[in-house]
C-alpha cells in the first residue's frame, strides 16, 4: 500500500459562531481481513481503526471506524467556529502509525 | 446459505469473533444475524431502550457500491451544552461484522451530522443510533438492497 495521503477541504475563514463543513479523504486500503491473495492466503487486516478532528487542541469529533468503512475513506463532519488557529485531522492506523493533517483558519 | 464453513459452525465462528466485536479470527466471510447488531448495540448505547425519531438515515433504497456506499447520518439536536448529540452509532446487520463506525461529537461540533462511505456484503437493514446527553437513545433504519457485495469475499 503506498503511504497514505490525506486531502481535505476545510474553509479558509469562517465568522465566530459559524458551522463549518469539513471534508476529509485519506488513501488507504482498509483492507478487512477477509480477502485471500492469488495463492489463497488471508491477507491480514490493515485499517484506519480512529479518526480525531481538533480545533486547536480541543477536540471536535473523534471517531472509531470497523472494516465496513469503505476503502479510501472519504468523511464528512462539521465544526463550530470558535476562534483562528489550526484545525487538525488524525488518522490511527492498525498498524501503529498515526496519519495527521493541519490546516490554518482564520475566525473573525 | 450452509450452517458449516470451512469445518466451523457459525456458533464457533461466533464465540471466536466475540460478541458483536469485529471478526477479526473468522476465516471466511461468516455474515453477522440482526441479534449480533442488537449485542453490539447493547455495548454500545447501554440498557436504554432506543425510540425511532429524531434521527435521519439518508441511504440509498439500492446501492449503487458494495464496496463504497455513502451514508450520512443528521440528528435533530441544537448541539448546546446543555442538549447535545453525544454519539452516533453506524450498525449493519448483515456484514461480516455488525460495527460501522462511532462517532463521538461535542457541542463544538456545531452540527450533529456526519457522512462516510461503507462496505455493504449483501441486501441488509443499516441502523443509526444516536445517544444525547440527557442518555435518551434515538434510532432509525433503513434495508438498502445490494447486487454486489463490497467485502472482497
Amino acid at each position: 500500500m503506498a503511504a497514505p495521503a490525506i486531502k481535505s477541504r476545510i474553509p479558509a475563514k469562517a465568522k465566530k459562531g459559524e458551522i463549518i463543513e469539513i471534508k476529509a479523504q485519506i488513501t488507504h486500503d482498509m483492507e478487512t481481513g477477509q480477502r485471500k491473495d492469488a495463492a489463497g492466503k488471508t491477507i491480514p487486516r490493515r485499517i484506519i481503526n480512529k479518526f480525531v478532528c481538533t480545533w486547536n487542541n480541543d477536540v471536535i469529533v473523534s471517531s472509531d471506524w470497523h472494516t465496513a468503512m469503505s476503502a479510501n475513506p472519504f468523511v464528512t463532519c462539521y465544526a463550530l467556529a470558535t476562534d483562528s488557529g489550526k484545525i487538525k485531522l488524525t488518522f490511527h492506523d492498525d498498524s501503529g502509525e498515526v496519519y495527521e493533517q493541519v490546516t490554518d483558519i482564520t475566525v473573525e | 446459505m450452509a450452517n458449516k464453513v470451512q469445518g466451523w459452525s457459525r456458533r464457533d465462528v461466533l464465540a471466536v469473533a466475540g460478541a458483536g466485536a469485529v471478526a477479526v479470527a473468522a476465516p471466511r466471510t461468516a455474515r453477522a444475524t440482526p441479534q449480533e447488531a442488537d449485542d453490539l448495540v447493547k455495548k454500545l448505547v447501554g440498557g436504554a431502550a432506543a425510540k425511532e425519531g429524531k434521527v435521519q438515515l439518508k441511504l440509498k433504497d439500492v446501492a449503487e457500491s458494495g464496496a463504497a456506499e455513502a451514508v450520512a447520518v443528521a440528528v435533530d439536536s441544537p448541539m448546546t451544552a446543555a442538549d447535545h448529540v453525544k454519539a452516533i452509532h453506524v450498525v449493519a446487520e448483515g456484514n461480516p461484522a455488525p460495527g460501522v463506525s462511532s462517532w463521538f461529537l461535542t457541542p463544538r461540533s456545531g452540527k450533529a451530522e456526519v457522512a462516510f462511505r461503507m462496505r455493504l456484503a449483501k441486501t441488509q437493514v443499516v441502523r443509526a443510533y444516536a445517544v444525547m446527553s440527557d442518555g435518551s437513545v434515538w434510532t432509525a433504519k433503513q434495508e438498502i438492497k445490494v447486487t454486489t457485495g463490497g467485502c472482497g469475499g
